[in-house]
């Protein structure tokens, strides 16, 4: 379906030959990601990442990344960083933008610019243990995209459908997911 | 020939044609599956007049109607009765293996040596379940499709409807009008309009040529064969059963049943898109019988083009449903089904245990054919009116292996 004067910066070509080769090597789509964080001081810590599993071996990012979390000092602290629920927020538009650059080059489309804004609500009276029929986390996140494509406004909508459709994130933020919690 | 249902009736009678001598094995009675493993009040949702088989149309007094079971039932008996097929009625096959130049077949009646093998077994045998079923707390009946027969056998109370499928929508309205809440959890899913421009939808899909778009031709087959049924009824009066109609009668709708947990069924929050990406769906159809329509230059013919409401969402589903709280006293899963291949001893399923073919053509199995799954060869296989074509095609194969020999030639 790609059109060779489309050029998104998404080798959509790779990335179908990845998919078809996967196809048949079910162990080596099995990915681990991991995240380290450390403690500074109050409520501010710095969270790296580098390492990560997939295609049967360790894998490795260019370079360590890191990011720095806080809470702003509305909450009376030093705003070293994003709170971690900013960064959630973070990771939902980065995955579905890089969701809609993807599939905007599977489809052909040429994308311009793309723009997301998030909003999440939240009601502090969850965390703050003052209503425990509040919950802890948003109970509403809106996703508003601004996007200039050569496309209708109906192929955008279902490029911004489909990024949904496929996107990690998205999932994770949607649906439960187990985790646990462990000291050692 | 493996099952005596419509898909394997067609095969017989395209078998006939050709003087190819050959046995239809059936468990039970002709179209047995639709005897014995359907709900009481159910309808082909397929208009009488597409219920035509090889040499053998509709040719009662409502060809706009819907055919009830007891009336499909006699349709197809009455097709295996002017077909005279060869069907060997309560013989169950119990093994099918590779032998040399053919298969042994193993029935409760005796053995079977073949050249050639159909598996017109169906593709609906035995419900899919996700594995959520294992935590469902205790109060909680759980009930399939297949167990299903009406709602007074459900306990009094809420039921919880899970998958929006045909069946999905079917039975949360059945269930709605017995006086029960119903919650209907809704993840992918098929919306179109029962009527189209004054005519079935369906009658758009096979005139336009959609349906019989060919395996082949379609860009993501996987995802075309997993696709769950369209939300379509076939009703006495033609009427539309999609997620606004049933929103408008009373029916709850909540998101994909992600998980429960301690007792509550967890719903995803990623409802708004379903409903997106099933409206975008249809409208892409719908443009496409629009466009067939201009070229067709049947513009006269037909009512002018609708555009149908987006899906209501509602304004804040709820994400989570305490099974123990008393709201809900069942649980009917409808999930979809899958085909039973227990008794198919040769290595033709993948990891998934779905059966590796190439449009019917069974992989690494040289004269071992099926018919009757989802977009086998074209997107109206499991339709009644889809079994002839692929029938042929298949037959067509068929014969041309015999001919050579019947010899492995890979």
């Amino acid at each position: 379906m790609a059109e060779v004067s489309v050029n998104n910066g998404v080798n959509i070509d790779a990335l179908l030959a990845a998919r078809e080769a996967l196809k048949g090597a079910p162990e080596a789509a099995k990915f681990t990601w991991r995240a380290s964080c450390k403690w500074q001081k109050g409520t501010h810590a710095t969270s790296t990442v580098q390492g990560f599993h997939g295609l049967g071996d360790e894998q490795r990012h260019k370079t360590q990344f890191s990011f720095e979390t806080d809470h702003p000092e509305v909450f009376a602290s030093e705003d070293h960083g994003a709170t971690p629920v900013e960064l959630v927020l973070v990771g939902l538009a980065s995955c579905l933008t890089a969701g809609v650059a993807t599939v905007a080059q599977n489809r052909g489309i040429q994308l311009r610019s793309v723009e997301a804004k998030l909003e999440g609500k939240m009601n502090l009276y969850g965390i703050l243990g003052i209503d425990s029929d509040v919950r802890n986390g948003y109970d509403d996140i809106k996703v508003t995209f601004h996007i200039d494509a050569d496309a209708s406004k109906k192929d955008i909508e279902a490029l911004v459908a489909q990024s949904q459709k496929r996107s990690a994130v998205f999932d994770i933020v949607t649906n439960p997911t187990n985790v646990t919690v462990e000291v050692v | 020939m493996i099952g005596a249902g419509h898909a394997g009736l067609a095969i017989s009678r395209v078998l006939a044609e050709r003087a190819i001598d050959h046995v239809v094995l059936e468990r039970g009675e002709v179209a047995n599956s639709w005897r014995c493993e359907r709900w009481d009040s159910l309808r082909l949702l397929t208009p009488n007049w597409q219920s035509r088989l090889p040499g053998y149309a509709y040719a009662g007094a409502e060809p706009d109607g819907f055919m009830t079971m007891p009336e499909l039932i006699r349709h197809i008996t009455n097709f295996a009765a002017v077909t005279s097929a060869p069907v060997r009625t309560h013989t169950t096959v119990t093994a099918v293996r590779r032998a040399d130049g053919g298969y042994r077949v193993a029935t409760d009646q005796g053995e079977i040596r073949c050249r050639c093998v159909v598996l017109a077994s169906g593709a609906a045998n035995v419900p899919r379940v996700p594995a959520l079923r294992q935590v469902v707390p205790e109060p909680i009946e759980c009930v399939t499709a297949f167990d299903y027969h009406n709602p007074q056998r459900l306990p009094r109370g809420g039921v919880l409807v899970v998958g929006a499928s045909a069946t999905g929508v079917q039975l949360a309205d059945e269930i709605l009008r017995s006086g029960r809440r119903v919650t209907l959890a809704v993840g992918e899913h098929v919306r179109l309009p029962r009527r189209y421009r004054g005519q079935d939808v369906l009658w758009w899909m096979e005139r336009s040529g959609v349906w019989s778009q060919r395996y082949d031709e379609i860009d993501d087959l996987q995802r075309a064969r997993g696709l769950p049924s369209p939300q379509l009824v076939g009703t006495p009066e033609p009427m539309t059963l999609d997620l606004n109609a049933l929103q408008s009668m009373g029916v709850e709708i909540v998101g994909r049943l992600a998980a429960i947990r301690d007792g509550r069924a967890l719903f995803s929050g990623g409802l708004r898109n379903q409903f997106a990406l099933a409206d975008l769906k249809m409208q892409r159809l719908l443009d496409t019988f629009d466009a067939w329509a201009s070229s067709a230059a049947l513009d006269i013919e037909v009512t002018p083009a609708e555009r149908f409401e987006p899906t209501r969402a509602p304004t804040a589903p709820r994400l989570s449903l305490d099974l123990r709280s008393g709201e809900i006293r069942s649980i009917l899963w409808a999930t979809g089904f899958r085909p039973d291949y227990r008794w198919l001893e040769v290595p033709v399923l993948d990891r998934k245990g779905e059966l590796r073919h190439d449009g019917g053509v069974v992989a690494d199995a040289p004269g071992m054919y099926a018919i009757g799954l989802p977009v086998l060869r074209r997107r109206k296989s499991t339709f009644i009116l889809g079994a002839e074509d692929d029938a042929r095609d298949l037959i067509e194969h068929l014969a041309g292996y015999l001919a050579q020999g019947g010899r492995h030639t890979g």
